[in-house]
């Protein structure tokens, strides 16, 4: 909590002159420009599809939530279902790993802790291509082919290093005097996690399982290339919509539009913890 | 004699045992603590590398099962010498990584400016630039395809079309790799913002207001104080990019399916179109080992990147 209202502070009290209006009117223009296809994909989503290719693009009609009611009758929550399922399950998993490794590295630390640190990293590091061959093999001999938890089991490794990373810097800005103090009173290991250490960094903890659900909500690749062919991830909903559905953009905004609102939300909530899990911890 | 060794030989497995429980025991709690981790990594990212490396070697089409069998180094021979698309890939990842990384960085670094000065609603305009970086890229990139590149219902030609003489091209035809990039942009300028944002203000205002007392100019200002002082986090920000964008397919397969021909197959999608699509899973585990080869590079200088990061601390 403390860190949050200081990061705060810091981020809008610069105490630096107010710009010129015409600097105003410029970033306004620029974000506007930017964020014109997320608008555009929101609002399309209201609309008839023949609105939807009319040009100039219409910012102004009667809306819709006819496109909604044919998405959700398409079988549109199922995938939804379970993007929600490998996005939570895989992220419980990641925190479960991570606390303790990033415990361990962070207040526990054995000589080689930096090595360790930048192995976990490196795996993270290294392109899914290659390792997709082995995995799909090994998936179809295991009937994981198509599976959620097929998924599950890669955005675990997929996440756990940036977790692992993130909540190490987080734990290392826990006061050490209280740590020691428990530990002079004789507080094992895990009294010490569960009742000092993750109730003063829940901030970190939230931020950390943002970044996590993030990542595995969007991911693709992975999905495409194992789960395809059963009912898989929110992505593979829409990539079959058009290699099915053809040319109905409502239809499809409609359906893009629910898939990124629960990451948009989480993003704009997180934005300001965003910066620190995308750069592994090291810009606090 | 038979009863004694007997004694000894059970006495030696007990002691074993012991000395096994010791051993854990006897562990530093940080190093336990981290095993469990540690194995999840191993097992899950670096044994399916090494069957990858094996599966390299084998002559192996999952619709062809029964000509399955060793062949050395045949595909990446096959790959290196007799396939075009593979060389093709290698020099469209180099563009279009490249490209993607080297414009989210100079847009990155016009967002985190603009939203660096205050003025009325600078959080909305924070909040408005970093959001196409939450977009799922799927479904990005099938937004741009359809409403923005179409030629002729997409918005980029109809606001061509105002200006008198322009063409209205078929992007994703006559300018694939283009307009994979534009995507990219599109998705990775606000995480840049982001990371250069922080770096601009962790500069302290006393800097600043030591050369602003010399007189100089906003210009000046920008160029003397920022971006020296940004040069670590552009670094930073750069390599993390270069690896992400390196493995997102996502705009490759909804926009171009890697084409026209192989124009804007990178060595990842290479992978996937060769073992998934293909079947051909001893070509695509050779592709994927190259691939991996050559990340290292990247790699290598991100994690000293990080190290330096750490250091400063």
């Amino acid at each position: 909590m403390a860190t949050s209202s200081r990061r705060r502070t810091r981020l809008t009290s610069r105490t630096k002159d107010r710009a010129s209006p015409a600097w105003a009117v410029m970033a306004w223009a620029v974000a506007l420009i930017a964020f014109f296809p997320v608008l555009n994909m929101v609002l399309t989503g209201f609309k008839t599809e023949v609105t939807a290719v009319s040009l100039p693009p219409q910012l102004i009609f009667w809306p819709t939530l006819e496109n909604y009611r044919e998405v959700l009758n398409i079988n549109f929550l199922p995938f939804f279902r379970n993007s929600l399922i490998a996005a939570l399950t895989s992220t419980a998993l990641v925190m479960v790993l991570a606390i303790p490794a990033a415990y361990g590295i962070a207040l526990r630390p054995t000589k080689q802790w930096k090595d360790v640190l930048f192995f976990f990293i490196s795996t993270r590091f290294l392109p899914p291509a290659g390792v997709i061959v082995p995995l799909f093999i090994i998936y179809r001999e295991a009937q994981l082919l198509g599976t959620i938890h097929g998924l599950i089991i890669l955005y675990t490794a997929m996440n756990l290093p940036i977790a692992i990373w993130m909540l190490r810097s987080f734990f290392e800005e826990v006061p050490r005097e209280i740590i020691d103090a428990a530990r002079v009173d004789g507080t094992g290991p895990w009294r010490e996690i569960t009742q000092i250490l993750l109730p003063m960094a829940v901030p970190g903890l939230v931020a950390t399982a943002f970044i996590s659900i993030i990542f595995a909500w969007n991911e693709f690749f992975f999905a495409v290339s194992l789960a395809a062919i059963g009912t898989a991830t929110v992505p593979i909903f829409l990539v079959r919509f058009v290699t099915s559905e053809g040319f109905f953009w409502a239809k499809l905004a409609a359906s893009s539009t629910m898939a990124v609102l629960p990451i948009v939300i989480v993003g704009w909530i997180a934005q300001r913890q965003l910066v620190r899990g995308l750069s592994m911890g090291a810009i606090k | 004699m038979a009863i004694a060794d007997l004694g000894t030989t059970a006495g030696a497995k007990t002691g074993r045992g012991g000395w096994l429980r010791q051993t854990v025991a006897n562990q530093p709690i940080g190093r336990l603590l981290l095993l469990p981790a540690l194995a999840y990594a191993i097992l899950v990212t670096q044994a399916p590398f090494l069957y990858t490396l094996w599966l390299s070697f084998e002559r192996w089409n999952l619709n062809r099962p029964n000509l399955r069998g060793f062949t050395g180094l045949g595909n990446y021979e096959l790959l290196l010498f007799r396939d075009p698309a593979f060389w093709q890939s290698i020099l469209n990842t180099f563009i279009i990584v490249v490209a993607a990384v080297v414009l989210s960085m100079a847009l990155g670094l016009f967002y985190a400016e603009l939203v660096n000065h205050k003025f009325l609603g600078r959080g909305v305009v924070r909040t408005m630039l970093i959001t196409p970086f939450l977009i799922m890229p799927v479904a990005a990139a099938l937004h741009w395809k359809n409403q923005m590149l179409n030629p002729i219902y997409g918005v980029v030609n109809w606001v061509l079309s105002i200006v008198p003489g322009s063409l209205s091209p078929n992007w994703l035809g006559t300018f694939p790799e283009q307009s994979i990039i534009v995507v990219l942009v599109w998705r990775w300028a606000p995480f840049m913002m982001l990371i250069l944002l922080a770096g601009m203000q962790s500069i302290s205002e006393e800097t600043r207001e030591a050369v602003r007392v010399d007189g100089a100019t906003a210009w000046r200002e920008f160029r003397d104080i920022t971006l020296p002082h940004l040069y670590r986090f552009f670094q930073l920000g750069g390599l993390l990019a270069t690896v992400f964008i390196v493995q997102e397919i996502d705009p490759i397969y909804m926009m171009t399916k890697g084409g026209p021909g192989n124009a804007t197959t990178t060595l990842p999608y290479l992978v996937y179109r060769k073992a998934i699509e293909g079947s051909n899973v001893g070509l695509g585990a050779a592709t994927g080992v190259i691939t991996v080869l050559l990340s290292i590079v990247a790699i290598t200088l991100l994690l000293r990147a990080l190290d330096r990061m750490l250091r400063e601390d």
